[in-house]
């Protein structure tokens, strides 16, 4: 990352006040194209308020977004939506008893053609089986039938079909919240897969998450949010776990290590 | 993640009422020779037409995970306010029929803006909404059967003969009602979000749904079934009457359950609810051809929705 490389996703100086608690204190965020970056910070660091705010689901009181350059104002997550930024939280916010298909279109049916379907807003359930196959094929998610109710697909599969529900939509940027969490090692590693497939289609991917060997296993570079700011942006090939969760928990200064620790 | 996970709701559970509908059936021809002829059929049908208008607002509502117990009440109101303001204002019975249906949509988005506005539990929102109803209703009509109805009114209680079955215009009505229903769940847009909201509220706002409008438009929605279910009873009856509606709420519920609607939301069929509505209709018909006592109808009622619910709390456990 030696030349300059104009970021996809920008924050200046981001505040964030909850009463007379300050969840952001004046933070930086930069992600490059194509990359995976992944955030981790302390409980109370503030991680989740800087991603609230990328996403849309908080409005920071001061400070300043970039989206390609352009100053980006997002008053809400269908706002975020609106401009290319899909978020999967973490409680697996999918509809159980709907099927895979339905959940990918989810609030953004596929209609028939014809001005009296449009009026009606009939679904196009075929082109909408069609269109999951072929993205969840893309992915290499291994589900032979989008006509499966959710409800029944195992808890690795389920977070999927939301991480494949945000890639299909998102023009700009993929943001995940803890998505590991919740899966056994096994499913966890499907995951990180279908992760590393997303950024090897030319879509950056903001990966929050506390599991450290998740981080260094896909991660190109590492955001470490501390009391309210960006500490250091780290380089996982060239800095040891241990010093980065000593980075993180402030026992260590980033200024310790040297230059090519850094990204 | 190719690991194959068995599907928790096999085909037969979908098949459920109608064995269900067709067991009673069979108990029933076997206990009265009046049950299987062609009149009798005819008859059920027109005892459920109101009950079954008002179980697809009960159906649309539980779906959403809500419940509505002011739909009877809301419909003996709808019913009163329309042969009164007929007969004793005079008023053009197509503008009074208007003025009805007008109420019940007004309890439906009093309904509907209380849970979404307040987020208050529906249960007790018209719980609340069902006694107000019910005092409007008495307060206006003074507890008095409202009669000499003009004849435009009693139009969907008017049979023709169709072989040797006799049938109201409001039966086929109702049976439009459900095929109409049933494609606006299932093939379209709006439809499929009131799945969405009633299966998983949350993901549903997060992708966009506006939910609130979902909800405040179903609770409106389920109102105008109301209101037409008050010109079925008016013309099924000939008569506006005030003390109606009483057993429908708990009726519709049962109907809605039976036919395989989870109260959770999310999970059903309006079909399943016309079968559940057939189920109910069958039991209280048999019932009286075998010459058991109304209250004896109301108890196994009370059995039937308790056995219901317990089936879905068995089959759709959350988690």
């Amino acid at each position: 990352m030696t030349t300059p490389v104009q970021a996809v996703f920008q924050a200046r100086g981001l505040v964030k006040r909850y009463g007379s608690v300050t969840a952001l204190d004046g933070t930086d965020f930069d992600l490059l194209p194509g990359e995976i970056l992944a955030v981790i910070g302390d409980n109370g660091a503030g991680k989740s308020s800087l991603i609230k705010a990328l996403s849309g689901a908080v409005v920071p009181d001061e400070g300043e977004m970039l989206l390609d350059g352009k100053p980006l104002h997002l008053k809400s997550p269908i706002d975020a939506r609106r401009y290319g930024i899909e978020t999967v939280y973490q409680d697996l916010a999918v509809a159980p008893a709907m099927t895979i298909a339905e959940n990918l279109f989810l609030g953004r049916e596929l209609l028939r053609k014809g001005m009296l379907s449009r009026f009606l807003r009939l679904i196009d359930k075929k082109s909408m089986l069609a269109e999951a196959e072929a993205h969840m094929r893309d992915l290499k998610i291994g589900i032979r039938s989008m006509k499966q109710a959710v409800g029944t697909l195992s808890g690795g599969q389920r977070q999927g079909v939301a991480v494949a529900r945000s890639t299909a939509f998102a023009k700009h940027v993929v943001i995940l919240d803890e998505p590991t969490a919740a899966l056994g090692v096994k499913e966890g590693n499907m995951v990180l897969e279908l992760i590393r497939n997303v950024r090897d289609r030319g879509l950056p991917v903001i990966l929050i998450s506390h599991n450290m060997p998740h981080v260094f296993e896909i991660a190109d570079r590492i955001h470490v949010q501390r009391l309210g700011k960006r500490v250091a942006v780290l380089n996982p090939k060239h800095i040891s776990m241990s010093d980065t969760v000593a980075v993180m928990t402030g026992a260590k200064s980033a200024e310790d290590f040297p230059e090519e620790a850094h990204a | 993640m190719s690991s194959t996970v068995p599907t928790f709701m096999p085909p037969l559970s979908k098949l459920g009422p109608v064995i269900a509908l067709l067991a009673a059936c069979a108990f029933f021809a076997s206990q009265s020779d009046r049950f299987l002829s062609s009149q009798n059929f005819s008859l059920i049908l027109q005892q459920v037409m109101v009950v079954g208008i008002i179980a697809i607002g009960q159906t649309l509502i539980i779906l959403t995970a809500g419940i509505d117990l002011s739909c009877g009440m809301a419909m003996a109101l709808g019913s009163v306010i329309m042969t009164k303001f007929a007969v004793d204002l005079g008023m053009n019975p197509y503008l009074a029929i208007g003025c009805g249906m007008a109420v019940t949509v007004l309890i439906g988005f009093i309904n509907g803006a209380l849970v979404t506005s307040i987020k208050l539990p529906a249960f007790i929102v018209t719980l609340g909404t069902m006694n107000i109803a019910f005092a409007v209703t008495q307060l206006y009509s003074q507890a008095q059967t409202v009669t000499g109805l003009p004849e435009a009114m009693g139009f969907f209680g008017n049979t023709f003969q169709l072989g040797q079955a006799t049938f109201t215009y409001g039966t086929v009505l109702m049976l439009g009602m459900y095929v109409l229903t049933w494609l606006y769940l299932r093939e379209t847009a709006p439809g499929r979000h009131l799945y969405a909201v009633g299966n998983n509220p949350e993901a549903a706002r997060l992708t966009g749904i506006a939910t609130n409008k979902v909800l405040l438009g179903v609770y409106m929605i389920a109102g105008l079934c109301y209101g037409i279910a008050a010109l079925m009873s008016v013309a099924r009856m000939g008569v506006g009457d005030p003390q109606g509606g009483q057993t429908d709420n708990l009726d519709s519920i049962t109907a809605v359950v039976l036919g395989g609607t989870s109260l959770f939301g999310g999970r059903g069929s309006i079909m399943g609810t016309l079968v559940g509505v057939l189920i109910v209709g069958v039991f209280r018909n048999g019932l009286t051809l075998m010459g058991v006592s109304s209250v004896y109808q109301i108890l196994v009622t009370g059995i039937l929705v308790i056995l219901a619910v317990a089936t879905d709390q068995l089959t759709h456990k959350k988690g």
